[in-house]
């Protein structure tokens, strides 16, 4: 029996490349993992935005209307709603000039308890030696 | 011996990355270590069959197919090949497609995870 962490830093910015998209898909994607894990193992995932990356978190992205696809808001409210950590670094908004109530903070309309986290590169930091795989996207 | 998962996604042509996935996984190999390899994203294009070789060009193929043949497991990302016009009839002998959590599942068992990210 096994519980992996799984941290994914995101450090590209949404829709000019399919980067955000997978990370967040993947992520989403422990949630079925199990039909190839022996019983009692798992994996639990954390996604961290950093760099420009911090822009995947702005809320009100128009994805439908303007490219006819499915926004990287939506899969971030994905991930809340399935209780999956997501993690904005606070250094890295500060410097794109972003606030917090800029961001998608929370998918209370879906359902979901659990909050955007804005965390210091150093908690993220901390994470990446604490965490059994990391993942760069 | 250790297991090496390597998460695959840069494209097909473009840049030196698959290559060196390759032989990454060769050299892994060689140790005795044993190797998956989950293409996905743009890399999926890599496990297309009927590709034709050219000079001006890497080609990777025969690397992977003579890996597969020493026991290397690759996986390709079915979403993504399926959202490039890539399907299961175009999948070569011996090589599984499977969804992303198969890439997740692989992350329990294997010593180290190897991600080699995209564009």
């Amino acid at each position: 029996m096994a519980a992996v962490n799984l941290l994914f830093v995101v450090q590209r910015p949404p829709y000019k490349s399919e980067n955000a998209r997978l990370a967040l898909t993947h992520a989403i994607a422990s949630q079925t993992a199990e039909i190839y894990m022996d019983d009692g193992d798992s994996v639990v995932p954390i996604v961290a935005f950093v760099g420009d990356g911090v822009l995947n978190a702005v809320k009100g992205q128009k994805a439908m209307e303007r490219y006819g696809v499915t926004s990287t808001e939506m899969h971030i409210k994905s991930s809340l709603m399935i209780d999956m950590p997501i993690w904005v670094c606070k250094e890295d908004m500060e410097r794109l000039g972003l606030k917090e109530d800029q961001m998608i903070t929370h998918a209370e309309e879906l359902g979901a308890d659990l909050k955007t986290k804005f965390v210091s590169f150093a908690e993220i930091q901390k994470e990446m030696e604490g965490t059994n795989h990391l993942l760069f996207f | 011996m250790g297991e090496l998962t390597l998460g695959v996604f840069p494209s097909l042509v473009g840049s030196m990355t698959l290559d060196f996935s390759f032989r990454l996984a060769d050299a892994a190999m060689e140790k005795g270590h044993k190797v998956n390899m989950w293409l996905s994203g743009n890399a999926v294009m890599m496990a297309k069959k009927g590709q034709k070789a050219f000079k001006d060009y890497s080609h990777n193929e025969k690397k992977m197919k003579e890996l597969m043949g020493k026991g290397m497991e690759i996986t390709v990302c079915e979403a993504c090949a399926e959202a490039r016009g890539y399907h299961k009839e175009d999948t070569p002998e011996g090589m599984k497609r499977a969804s992303m959590d198969w890439y997740l599942a692989k992350t329990v068992k294997t010593d180290r995870l190897l991600h080699i990210g995209g564009e």
